[in-house]
Order: structure tokens, then C-alpha cells, then sequence
């Protein structure tokens, strides 16, 4: 904890983990007792359920759990040509437990994420092997199938049979691995997700940086002006602060319509001649989610700003520095791990937004998280979600990195 | 002595917590859940009031967006906080396979050729009809208006930006219908590569006019301010705008697409005999009657159908006349083929 200590400005900062550390050994189980039931929820409620939903992304669940003894056979299996006979059997009678006994809609689902139209080849197959029809060579269920008479059809079989698969990370990379286990691009038509992640990062850094030009000043204003004026201005910036984000996004869309109140100002004025496109576009979005996230960055700055003494400022002037050098040398210095911290908590909050983009932006503006709520919610393929999740979420983890070390290289 | 007494504390805390754990959900009434907004007010007046009236059974109502993942999550994680849900068709399908409903008990709901066709499933009862097709601004196009989806695409005769919904279902089936393929043979031909290439197609003539919405609640907006000229919605929200702000949106029926919504009783609710109860209440025909009074309401229920007055269908599809030429959403298409068409259609989107 004495790490995180944010008066790094402090002289003797040093000295502190060693005098705060000594009364914390002293403290004995006790303290982590107190601290338990936090722990518990935390890993309860978060760390646990985040960690399984994630493993989703690097493991098969479905055939191995539904189809044991066909995933041992598959894994057995070469790869080269058709399966045996054996193979076949075995598949057969494992459709035909799954379909009366039930399961067999969590292999269907899965296999047609690799394959569309495996759907209904699985429930297809099952339902005629359930009906009497044999399955005792691969043969069999080639004539109640065509597809079964394909390596490519057995080789997603394969894939599927697990335990680990790179399958959803190199989905979610819009790439495929075919029947020789090469790693190839999807049609180009089908490649989506590393378009729209790159966009999910171009967005929420654009809007971490306009946030940091607009909001600089404005905290800068907030911590300098007196009392009086700083506290009804503060008041105005967290008004929106206490706002559903639904709202303020549907504040702009009355805002920047082509017939809202932007466009028909600078019409009336003369300035254009023809209502701008505002909204349903990039610059729509972002418009919303900066004003949406701006108090999330203005209010840490704030809080550093109004710890730095006028002092310093004052002392640097009597040393000779003009007001510009005394601002970026003394000033601008002290503030930047508030800076840092604000930023990384617009970019990380931008990167998770989906609703504004949904109400605000065009059809090229859409950000991963519509996706991974869309495999969540809409088509249960869980294992895409958490593979999207993953990439969304591996960036991240190093960025808070690099935050943490950039904030110890400040200069105190 | 504060050691002592903040380990006191430690162990209340843990105590407390370990208490939270054990309280479970049986306290809680019978809960039902809809869409929200207008048509769950009309719920609550048609519906769930009288139900309590007549039976003395207090209903919780809460509301949702849909999608089955929330109601995998709650079953499988054993949250039973809901009993009786309205749900979409593939919500229905998939939630069906893997176990999250009760089977339906049809003898009790006076059996299955009570109700139309696409209302019967072995885990749902049809609980509304309703569509999607074309709506306008009729002070926009006094003379004539749009009719159908080749009108729809024609940005000569009726310029204007169009407002359509941004998922690939409806919007494939839409194209396909503007470029001429008769309702019947859609989704044969969505099914095959060459279809999906042509609607995607016919999609690249109207995209540089398209305004995408994400939540049927934006159309009103949308026609109201003039940002688009007309919409893909459906009706039930310009009626009620018509009704109460005095604007003159129209509609046209021409090949709307249909689907139907449904009651699911959850596989984990406590409450299952009251939620069944409320299923019979709900589906009898009164019951629709007193709901398609209220709102524009498609009724599931044939007997409902045959008695209600001919104003009460109008902008229904319940109304014959409606339907002539509709498009049923096939919801096992969607199934299958949502995963593949949704990531395609984000793909066309951001070119």
C-alpha cells in the first residue's frame, strides 16, 4: 500500500514504508481478518467469476463434456484422411445419447461457430440416427449426410475435442485454422474484429486526449480561481457527473441533429449554408463521450492541483523563471501522475462504452464491447466473448503497467 | 482492548457476510417480466392489476432488453429472481434446448389450437404479435407515401435519408424483398452464399442514406425532427405518438416482416404454480382483449382474434388485411446463421 502512496511530492517520502510497515507485522491475523470479508467479495464476485468467464476463451467445454468418448477418439485421430470406422460408431453413439438425453445443442452451437450450418448437420444427423438409421461406418453417416464424408468436416470435430484451443483467440484475430491445422484469414467479407478493436483504441485514445486538452485548463481554473467562484463552477462539473450517461448522450442527439440547435444556429447566422453532419458519425461519438467522461478525468487533476502550493510557484518567480518556465518546470511536473491517472481512467471507461457509440455514431463506429455483448446475450457463444474480452483486456493490463511505471519516473 | 475489539468486528463482519450468503429469494412475490416503456403500462393495466384483483396474488414486475445469455446466466447461476418472462424467438429456441424453461402445459391453456400457429411452442405461449415494416411522416409525403420496400429503396421518388435497424436480422430479409424475391423464398435464399451476396448488394445502393438506429425507441425522434424521411419500426409507437403528440406518422403494411414474442416460465422458479397461474390469466382471450384495447396489440389468442372490435385491429396484425403478403421471421435461421451474418454485416458497415 505504501507503493501507492500519492504524495510522491512530499519530502521524505522514502522513509514511509519503512515506518508504516513495522506496526502492520504487529498486527497479526486480526487484520486480515478485518480485511477478509472484502477479500472474499472480492474474489467472490469478481476476481473468480471474471477468471472462469476468461478461461472460456482458451478451453472447449462443450464436446468434450457432451461427447466424452468421441473428443478421446478425435484426439487419437491423425488427422489425415478420413477417421475409422471405429470413429464413426463411437460419434454415432454419443449423438444419439445427446440428442434424447440432451447436451447435443451445446456441440451443435459450438461447431457451427467454426462451421455455419453445422447446426443443423449435428441435429440433422441425430435426429435420423435417433429414428433408426445406422451409423456404424463413416459411410453410414455420410449418406444420411454428405458433409460426413469430407475431412474438413472431421477435422472442426477435431478442433472442438479440446482440452485447450486457440480457436476463439485466432476467431477473434479474424483468422481460422483449416483441416492441415494452418493458420489462415477468413474471407476478407467475414474479417470484422481487428478493424473494430483498432477502432475501439483510436476512439477511446482520441477521447482520453481531447479529455486531457479540455480538462487541463478547466482543473487548472477550478484549483487557482477563489473559493467562492470554484465551488459553484465545480458544482457544474459534477452535474453531469450525477446525470444517467443515456441522458446526456440524448441531450446531444437534440444537439447536433441535422435540424437541432447547432445547425440551425450557424444557419441562421450565415455561417454554412447547409445543415453539417454532427451526428450518427465519428465526430458524434466523439463529441458524446468526451463530455460523458470528462468529469472522470477533471476530478482527479483537481484534487492533485489543489494539493500543489501557490508557493512554489512564487519561489520559482524569485529565482528568475519567467511565468512560462516556471509553469513547465515546476508546475506542469507536479501534476502530470494526476494527469496520467485521469487520462487512464477516461481511456479504460472509454474502452468499455457502448451505449453512446449505439445512440450517437454511424454503422463504422460500433466498439467491441457491442460484440462481446452480442455473443454474451443474443447467440450464447460465450467462448467468443471471453476470447474478444481477453484481447480487449491484454492491451489494458499492459497500459496499467506502463502507467505505474511512468508514474514512478516523475520527478518529484 | 481496541485489538480486541476490532477483531470482535472481523468476526461480525464475517458473520454478517456468511448471512448475506444464506438469504435466499424466497421472500420475494411472483415476478414477471416484460419490455418496459408503453406496452408493459398497458401490461400492468390489462394484465397484472386485475390478476391481483381476482386472485389476491401480489406481481413484481421488472423489465428487460432481452437475450437469452441474461437468462442462462440466472439459471444456471442460481439467481431465481424471475418466473414469468416474455422472450423473442431465438431467445425461445435457445433458452428451450438448453433447459431454462418449463415445458408448457397446453391442456391447461385450453390447448394448442387455441392460438395461431406460430404461438405454440413446447416452452413458450405466443404472447403478441407484431412487425416490422415501413413508417413515415405523412406531412413529409402528403399526396402518396411509400408503399413498398422497392419504394423504400427508391431515394428519387422519395428522397430522404432512411432509418433502419443496425443488426443484419430484418434489414437481409428487407434488401432481399426491395430487389424483387417474393416473401416465401427469403430465407431459402438467405440460406445459400448467392443470396446473402445479392442482399448485401441491394443493401450498397441505400447505404450512403441509411441512419441506423440500435433501439426501436429512437424512431419517433428520428421521423420527428425530419432526420430521416422515413423508417423501418414498428407501428405500435407512431400510433402512440399520433395519439398524444397530434402528429400524422403513417404506415404501410405492404411485406412487413412478423414475429411473435413469448411467455417462458423459468426452470428455476420458486413461484412455478402462481406463474402458471398468471400464464392462463394472461393468455385467456379477455385478457389480450382488454391489452389490444389499450395499445395496438397483435393477439395470439384465435377466440380473442374473432370477438375483438375491427378499430382495435387496425395497425395490427391481427387484421387480415395486414397480412396478406408478411414475412414470418424464421427464428431457427437466426440461430444458425446470426454469428456469421452479424460479424459480415459490421464488416459491410465499416466500409
Amino acid at each position: 500500500m505504501a507503493t501507492s502512496s500519492p504524495s510522491v511530492s512530499t519530502p521524505g517520502w522514502r522513509a514511509e514504508p519503512a515506518r508504516t510497515r513495522a506496526p502492520r507485522r504487529r498486527g497479526g491475523w486480526w487484520t486480515y481478518a478485518l480485511a477478509a470479508p472484502l477479500l472474499a467479495f472480492l474474489a467472490a464476485t469478481f476476481l473468480i467469476p471474471v477468471a472462469l468467464m476468461l478461461s472460456r476463451g482458451v478451453t472447449e467445454r462443450e464436446l468434450p463434456a457432451v461427447w466424452p468418448a468421441t473428443a478421446a477418439a478425435l484426439r487419437q485421430w491423425d488427422g489425415s484422411g478420413l477417421p475409422r470406422d471405429a470413429l464413426a460408431r463411437t460419434l454415432a453413439a454419443d449423438m444419439r445419447r445427446s440428442r434424447v438425453k440432451g447436451g447435443i445443442n451445446l456441440v451443435a452451437n459450438r461447431l457451427n461457430a467454426d462451421q455455419v450450418g453445422s447446426r443443423s448437420l449435428v441435429y440433422g444427423t441425430a435426429d435420423r440416427l435417433v429414428a433408426g438409421a445406422r451409423g456404424d461406418h463413416v459411410a453410414d453417416l455420410a449418406r444420411i449426410d454428405p458433409r460426413w464424408g469430407e475431412r474438413s468436416t472431421w477435422a472442426m470435430l477435431r478442433h472442438a475435442a479440446g482440452p485447450a484451443t486457440s480457436f476463439y483467440l485466432w476467431a477473434a484475430l479474424d483468422r481460422r485454422v483449416d483441416a492441415d491445422r494452418h493458420v489462415v484469414p477468413v474471407p476478407s467479407e467475414q474479417a470484422v474484429f481487428v478493424d473494430i478493436l483498432a477502432r475501439t483504441f483510436e476512439i477511446s485514445f482520441t477521447v482520453a486526449l481531447l479529455c486531457v486538452l479540455l480538462g487541463y485548463p478547466l482543473a487548472y481554473l477550478l484549483a487557482t480561481i477563489p473559493k467562492r467562484w470554484a465551488n459553484p463552477l465545480l458544482i457544474l462539473v459534477l452535474l453531469p457527473f450525477w446525470t444517467s450517461a443515456l441522458v446526456r448522450t440524448t441531450a446531444w442527439v437534440v444537439l447536433l441533429q441535422t435540424n437541432g440547435l447547432v445547425n440551425d444556429t450557424l444557419l441562421a447566422l450565415g455561417l454554412i449554408d447547409r445543415p453539417l453532419e454532427l451526428i450518427y458519425n465519428r465526430l458524434g461519438v466523439y463529441v458524446a463521450l468526451t463530455h460523458v467522461l470528462l468529469p472522470f478525468f477533471v476530478l482527479p487533476l483537481y484534487g492533485v492541483m489543489k494539493g500543489i502550493s501557490p508557493v512554489e510557484m512564487r519561489a520559482a518567480g524569485s529565482l528568475g523563471a519567467n511565468p512560462l518556465q516556471a509553469f513547465l518546470r515546476v508546475y506542469l511536473p507536479q501534476t502530470l501522475p494526476g494527469v496520467a491517472a485521469g487520462a487512464l481512467i477516461v481511456f479504460t471507461l472509454a474502452l468499455g462504452y457502448y451505449i453512446t457509440p449505439a445512440l450517437v455514431g454511424g454503422g463504422g463506429d460500433q466498439m467491441i464491447s457491442s460484440m462481446i455483448a452480442f455473443y454474451t446475450d443474443q447467440s450464447l457463444n460465450w467462448g467468443m466473448a471471453a476470447a474478444l474480452s481477453l484481447l480487449l483486456l491484454a492491451p489494458l493490463v499492459l497500459l496499467l503497467f506502463f502507467g505505474r511505471v511512468l508514474a514512478r519516473t516523475v520527478p518529484a | 482492548m481496541i485489538a480486541r475489539a476490532c477483531r470482535l468486528a472481523a468476526l461480525a463482519c464475517l458473520a454478517a457476510l456468511a448471512a448475506g450468503c444464506q438469504r435466499g429469494e424466497h421472500a420475494r412475490p411472483l415476478t414477471v417480466v416484460s419490455w418496459g416503456g408503453s406496452s408493459q403500462d398497458a401490461e400492468h393495466e390489462a394484465y397484472y392489476l386485475p390478476f391481483t384483483r381476482e386472485t389476491g396474488i401480489p406481481v413484481r414486475e421488472d423489465s428487460w432488453h432481452g437475450g437469452v445469455g441474461v437468462l442462462r446466466t440466472k439459471v444456471l447461476g442460481g439467481d431465481a429472481s424471475w418466473d414469468l418472462v416474455q422472450v423473442e424467438t431465438e431467445d425461445l429456441i435457445l433458452g428451450c434446448e438448453e433447459g431454462l424453461f418449463d415445458p408448457i402445459e397446453w391442456s391447461a391453456l385450453g390447448g394448442r389450437g387455441a392460438f395461431i400457429p406460430g404461438a405454440v411452442h413446447q416452452c413458450g405461449v405466443g404472447s403478441v404479435a407484431w412487425s416490422y415494416l415501413i413508417g413515415y411522416d405523412g406531412d413529409r409525403f402528403p399526396q402518396a407515401g411509400p408503399r413498398t420496400w422497392a419504394d423504400f429503396w427508391d431515394v428519387r421518388r422519395f428522397p430522404g435519408r432512411r432509418g433502419m435497424r443496425r443488426t443484419p436480422k430484418y434489414t437481409l430479409e428487407i434488401a432481399l424483398m426491395a430487389d424483387g424475391v417474393p416473401p416465401g423464398q427469403v430465407y431459402a435464399l438467405l440460406r445459400t452464399p448467392a443470396g446473402v451476396d445479392r442482399a448485401f448488394r441491394k443493401l450498397d445502393q441505400i447505404k450512403p442514406y441509411v441512419v441506423w438506429w440500435s433501439s426501436i425507441a429512437q424512431v419517433p425522434d428520428l421521423l420527428g425532427s425530419g432526420e430521416v424521411a422515413m423508417s423501418v419500426t414498428s407501428p405500435g409507437r407512431l400510433v402512440v405518438a399520433n395519439r398524444n403528440e397530434h402528429r400524422h406518422f403513417k404506415v404501410s403494411w405492404a411485406q412487413n416482416v412478423y414475429a411473435v414474442d413469448y411467455w417462458v416460465i423459468l426452470h428455476n422458479s420458486p413461484r412455478r404454480a402462481e406463474a402458471q397461474q398468471l400464464l392462463r390469466y394472461v393468455t385467456r382471450p379477455e385478457s389480450q382483449m382488454r391489452l389490444a384495447r389499450l395499445i395496438p396489440t397483435g393477439m395470439t389468442n384465435r377466440e380473442a382474434n374473432r370477438r375483438i372490435a375491427p378499430q382495435y385491429r387496425e395497425n395490427t396484425p391481427s387484421d387480415p388485411a395486414n397480412m396478406r403478403d408478411a414475412l414470418q421471421l424464421d427464428g431457427n435461421f437466426w440461430v444458425e446463421y446470426g454469428d456469421e451474418l452479424t460479424q459480415r454485416f459490421n464488416a459491410w458497415l465499416a466500409r
